[in-house]
């Protein structure tokens, strides 16, 4: 668990600068640091957050903000499903209380982690508690004293969740037999992204991406099985 | 003193926070019936990847040429240091410089 931790520091720190970016925008909106935190502990997903606290106002649309953070999240399904194979043979209440606290953030460096066969659903969890806190202090901090940062673009922070998310996916990186599939999800999330509402392309292109591998040549097959091999 | 927290907020925070937890153990729990060999553990196997990346593409397109540039720095700093901090701070500064002689 504490190695989970400490995996996690460099995710956790630029999850604390967009959770400042996200408190300043908070603090405009006029939420508390209740309300903030609120969000934090009940829901602990950034980018549903951004987008909650972006159609706050002073009746709040229920059915849009809900419907909003369900095509937002709906990744979390595909993010789920993934972590099966480190779930293995575990009990339904231990996959309860793990789960609340999987983000991107801890999910993508216990993916690699796997790579290196030395993950546990307890690193994941190390990794989720870290990671709540410092996404928890970032926005207090940007909320309370986010008077003195009007304007976080100028400072590149909205730039820091695309950085550490690009330096995951790049750590995620296969070889050749994710060629095809990242050029069939690079595609198809530009695409989505510009015709499509929302967040959908995220869902979009890791679909998109997964059934370009599944029909994709045979030769993946080969790959897989040395890649198996090796994890013996 | 605590700060009150309206009902409105406590419902909209209660459905999102529902809906996203549901959404997390769904997929956990809709897995274990899924086939673990074959085609479709190949297109799940490949899907961590290809979702990271969808969710980055699009905002280092709109960042335009140098969010390409500060995307490619971000990659051969992880690949050469394996320090996500570093590379993620590297990004960050192509973008903050850009921004800071473009104003």
């Amino acid at each position: 668990m504490i190695r989970g931790a400490r995996a996690n520091v460099p995710v956790a720190a630029s999850a604390m600068a967009y959770g400042s970016v996200l408190g300043v925008l908070a603090a405009q909106k006029g939420l508390s640091w209740l309300d903030m935190m609120y969000m934090n502990t009940a829901i602990f997903a950034g980018a549903a957050q951004f987008v909650m606290v972006d159609m706050w106002s002073n009746r709040l649309p229920l059915f849009e903000m809900t419907l909003a953070v369900l095509v937002i999240n709906l990744r979390y399904l595909l993010i789920g499903a993934s972590l099966d194979p480190l779930f293995s043979g575990r009990g339904l209440l231990h996959k309860m209380g793990m789960m609340h606290l999987v983000a991107d953030e801890n999910w993508a460096v216990t993916m690699s982690e796997q790579r290196n066969g030395s993950a546990t659903t307890w690193f994941l969890f190390g990794g989720g508690v870290f990671l709540y806190l410092a996404w928890s202090s970032g926005t207090l901090i940007g909320l309370l004293g986010g008077g003195f940062i009007t304007r976080p673009e100028e400072y590149a922070l909205d730039f820091a969740f695309t950085a550490v998310f690009t330096a995951l996916a790049v750590g995620l990186w296969r070889g050749k037999s994710d060629v095809l599939p990242w050029i069939a999800a690079g595609c198809v999330a530009l695409l989505a992204h510009k015709f499509l509402p929302g967040k959908w392309y995220i869902v979009a292109g890791g679909l998109a991406g997964a059934v370009s591998a599944m029909l994709g040549p045979c030769d993946s097959i080969e790959v897989e099985e040395v890649e198996d091999a090796a994890g013996y | 003193m605590l700060p009150a927290i309206e009902p409105q907020v406590l419902i909209a925070v209660g459905l999102a926070a529902g809906v996203t937890y549901s959404l997390r153990l769904g997929g956990l729990l809709l897995a274990s019936r899924f086939p673990r060999s074959g085609r479709f553990r190949r297109g799940m196997d490949a899907l961590p990847g290809a979702l990271l990346f969808s969710l980055v593409l699009p905002s280092i397109v709109a960042e335009g040429g140098w969010g390409l540039m500060a995307a490619a720095l971000t990659a051969i700093v992880v690949l050469r240091t394996r320090n996500t901090l570093a590379a993620m701070l590297c990004g960050m500064l192509v973008i903050f410089i850009v921004r800071k002689l473009g104003a």
